[in-house]
């Protein structure tokens, strides 16, 4: 391809809460930053650009911050710019500070993913008239859960599957200390009784509102070697990275499986060198905010046939010890500070394979997928990460 | 403490600004406050959802297709999203419409979410592509189905604007239901 190599060398991230009112904005996102610089055993002075991505405004109330992060970050003079690709925004984020140095401008790149979801209202945000089209009066999941209903209809998958996919990320959940929700007494009984928002989802299945930050320092092959050298840290390669979108309303437009996720995902996989996902992948960090989407994605993304995915879910093959872990981080459905949440899965799979992930690492991870998708399920951002130099 | 402080760590040392004096608080400090936020605006739809916004008044449903294409949208953006080549074919469609894909709502946002359980649905009109969001009326929640034929209910005459308001949902009508297989890719 003729791209420098790039690695993660550094990651950092805060404790998710739902209302993190002991610090602002920017002391939110200093302190992942600053996490991630001391994993990697670097200061801010190390930084050549700053890549930073959010939630759209209006889900924070808060207009164009970065016009004054800069000075939050210790980061004046430095470039710095911001990425827009709602809620696929924090993979979206990472791949554009990848590219930076793939391009071999720069050396070390910081790029951070946040956002504070209790200073405003997202659900009011995706639910504000506009004339021309009739108000979604029920946010996202009542967007959302007409898709999942025809998945389950489709499929012909068993009612309780999104069950055990809230249950293993909760319970997941537990293991990693950064996670938002911590829920000890979870049962598949709880998650079953719990109130039904947007039938077919409960609301144990559906993600929680989360304030957070999640940051990440990329180096290129003479800088993953330094930082490799002063922490005893590996890095995780970034051996393939993808964008695509589609439109929201098309004729033929398949919400359940969109063409603009499969064809991120052959796309990940062609320069990552996998034919076979499920024999290559060790593991994966998927974007599953209401817990349907882990099937759904499963198929989407090449680890089973169309409408097979639910029987990995259904057999284990997800859990921690299983073939192919999804989540062990507790995903989406155990945290969700929108605008970190990409980052999030792309950082967790850099951690996974850095053998970093404390109670939550998978033995043995060599290769692992980060993915993201926001908007009406209409962008998606991938990224896959080695052990190995490519 | 120097009287002065860096506030920034680049260029070095250039920016810098006399030491802040802090005066005690007494109490306890205010660290959240609600203030209800709005915006007003004009919004200019433009020429393609001005002839909708227009037909909706007169209680017809609008979509606009490519010359020579077949695909009509609704409501639509001025072109055709497969294609881009803008759409200038002005065709009514509906009103009777058949239900691609519904949820079951038991959590409403917004000032005009009906009482809970309300079915939120997409209605897909007669010879559109694509279907419209929308409430559905006048039957049990747990009786919607995928493929149910419904048409909608209009507002009163005199209330009546250019806005997708003027449907105040949609309510089965007798007809059978089409096929869900027929429905994939109208979502």
């Amino acid at each position: 391809m003729g791209a420098n190599r790039v690695a993660v060398i550094g990651c950092g991230q805060t404790k998710y809460t739902a209302i993190r009112g002991d610090v602002s904005m920017p002391g939110l996102i200093r302190e992942a930053a600053y996490r991630a610089l001391d994993d990697a055993g670097l200061t801010m002075d190390d930084i050549d650009a700053v890549v930073i991505g959010k939630a759209p405004d209006f889900f924070e109330g808060m207009m164009m911050p970065e016009t004054y992060l800069a000075e939050a970050l210790g980061a004046v003079g430095k470039p710095l710019f911001r990425v827009h690709t709602a809620g696929s925004v924090g993979g979206s984020t990472a791949i554009v500070a990848a590219s930076h140095v793939e391009a071999g401008v720069h050396e070390r790149v910081l790029t951070i993913g946040w956002q504070q979801q209790s200073v405003s209202e997202a659900m009011w945000a995706l639910s504000f008239p506009i004339p021309f089209q009739q108000q979604l009066v029920a946010g996202a999941g009542g967007y959302f859960a007409p898709f999942i209903r025809e998945y389950m209809r489709r499929s012909g998958a068993p009612d309780d599957i999104g069950i055990l996919v809230a249950l293993k990320d909760r319970v997941n959940a537990l293991k990693n200390p950064y996670a938002h929700l911590h829920e000890p007494e979870i049962s598949y009984d709880s998650i079953k009784e719990s109130f039904m928002l947007w039938e077919p989802i409960r609301y144990s299945e559906t993600c929680p509102s989360s304030d957070g930050a999640f940051a990440m320092v990329l180096g290129s092959e003479k800088a993953a070697e330094q930082a490799q050298a002063a922490t005893g840290v590996r890095p995780a390669w970034i051996i393939g990275t993808s964008m695509k979108s589609e439109p929201a309303t098309a004729n033929g437009r398949d919400q359940i499986t969109p063409q603009a996720g499969k064809d991120c995902a052959a796309d990940v996989y062609r320069q990552a060198g996998i034919t076979n996902p499920l024999e290559q992948i060790d593991m994966v960090e998927m974007y599953v905010p209401f817990s349907w989407y882990e099937p759904m994605w499963l198929e989407n993304l090449g680890f089973a046939a169309e409408g097979e995915g639910w029987k990995l879910t259904e057999k284990g093959t997800t859990q921690m010890d299983g073939q192919l872990p999804v989540n062990c981080s507790g995903g989406v459905l155990s945290t969700n500070p929108i605008g970190a949440s990409g980052m999030i899965r792309f950082g967790e799979a850099a951690m996974q394979v850095r053998g970093q992930a404390g109670d939550h690492q998978v033995d043995g991870v060599n290769t692992a997928l980060g993915h993201a998708y926001g908007g009406a399920a209409q962008f998606f951002a991938m990224w896959v990460v080695s052990a190995e130099k490519p | 403490m120097s009287d002065d402080r860096t506030v920034s760590t680049f260029p070095e040392g250039v920016w810098t600004q006399p030491a802040v004096t802090v005066p005690a608080l007494e109490g306890e400090p205010v660290q959240r406050v609600t203030i209800p936020a709005s915006m007003r605006y004009d919004y200019s739809p433009g020429l393609t959802q001005t002839r909708f916004l227009r037909g909706l008044e007169q209680k017809k449903i609008y979509g606009e297709r490519t010359p020579g294409a077949e695909d009509v949208y609704v409501s639509h953006r001025g072109v055709d999203p497969v294609t881009g080549v803008p759409t200038t074919e002005v065709v009514e469609v509906g009103p009777n419409a058949t239900i691609t894909a519904f949820c079951v709502v038991h959590i409403g946002f917004g000032v005009n979410a009906p009482p809970t359980p309300f079915v939120s649905a997409l209605f897909l009109a007669d010879g559109a592509v694509v279907s419209l969001y929308g409430t559905v009326g006048e039957v049990e929640y747990d009786k919607v189905r995928i493929g149910m034929r419904v048409e909608p209910v209009w507002v009163d005459d005199d209330a009546l604007t250019t806005s997708m308001e003027n449907i105040k949902y949609w309510r089965p009508i007798d007809e059978p239901d089409v096929p869900a297989e027929q429905l994939k890719g109208h979502m």
